[in-house]
């Protein structure tokens, strides 16, 4: 799976992207999460308020019971802040 | 409809020019630019800088357009965003929309820039004389987004 950080959630993780190899019990976006938040300390701070994570997979936003598969692109950032 | 994301600066009159050109069904045009100011809610700036979502940005803003098509009887709609480093005065975003009579032509263009702050991608860092700080979401944003309503349903009257 393709996961990408954007804004803080970028600097937090400390990378802009990554490949990962996502166990098979992972199967909606809060799992991700759940998954993620345990794979050290800086996913776990990234992701230490859900509420404030916005989440798109594969460029369309999300919700914590959208469904996430093997070759899915899954985007994590802040709220969007242009104009 | 037009949407273009750049890191240049773009000059308004040949944009609205160019949405514009031989379409004589157009009676009025709307735009909005919006420029960096200096001051923040948390101080001075000096810089700031835009980050996005390549590719997310361009369908979310193409998403945006259709929807105020949906909506209004458009002629020409256009959202040009800009991202990187970013000064003070600086232009950041261009937003206009075209119709056969103003009133279209205002509701679309208000509707295009309070859907583009709520629903694009970017984000914007401020470089401020005590270091870098990410911008907040306001929740007024949200509140000026949500009165255009959420569906295609809710369709707003034009008187």
């Amino acid at each position: 799976m393709r996961l990408l950080y954007f804004a803080w959630v970028r600097e937090k993780i400390g990378m802009s992207r990554e490949d990962a190899n996502v166990p098979d019990g992972v199967s909606n976006v809060g799992d991700l999460i759940d998954w993620l938040s345990g794979r050290g300390r800086e996913y776990e701070e990234a992701f230490a308020n859900k509420a404030s994570v916005r989440v798109a997979v594969n460029q369309e936003y999300a919700k914590m019971d959208t469904p996430v598969k093997l070759n899915d692109e899954v985007a994590f950032f802040p709220p969007v802040t242009g104009g | 409809m037009v949407v273009r994301v750049q890191t240049a600066p773009f000059d308004a009159g040949k944009e609205l020019a160019l949405i514009t050109e031989g379409n004589f069904n157009i009676g009025g045009v709307c735009s909005f630019i919006g420029l960096v100011r200096d001051i923040t809610p948390s101080g001075k700036i000096n810089a700031m800088t835009l980050e996005h979502y390549p590719g997310m940005t361009e369908k979310a803003l193409q998403k945006i357009e259709c929807e105020a098509h949906d909506r209004w009887p458009l002629e020409s709609t256009l959202i040009l965003h800009r991202y990187g480093k970013l000064y003070p005065g600086d232009q950041i975003v261009f937003v206009a929309a075209t119709s056969s009579h103003r009133h279209a032509a205002f509701e679309a263009c208000h509707f295009l820039i309070d859907w583009l702050k709520t629903q694009a991608p970017f984000w914007k860092l401020e470089d401020s004389p005590s270091g870098g700080r990410w911008v907040e979401a306001r929740a007024r944003d949200d509140k000026a987004a949500e009165r255009w309503g959420h569906g295609p349903n809710q369709k707003p009257n034009l008187t």
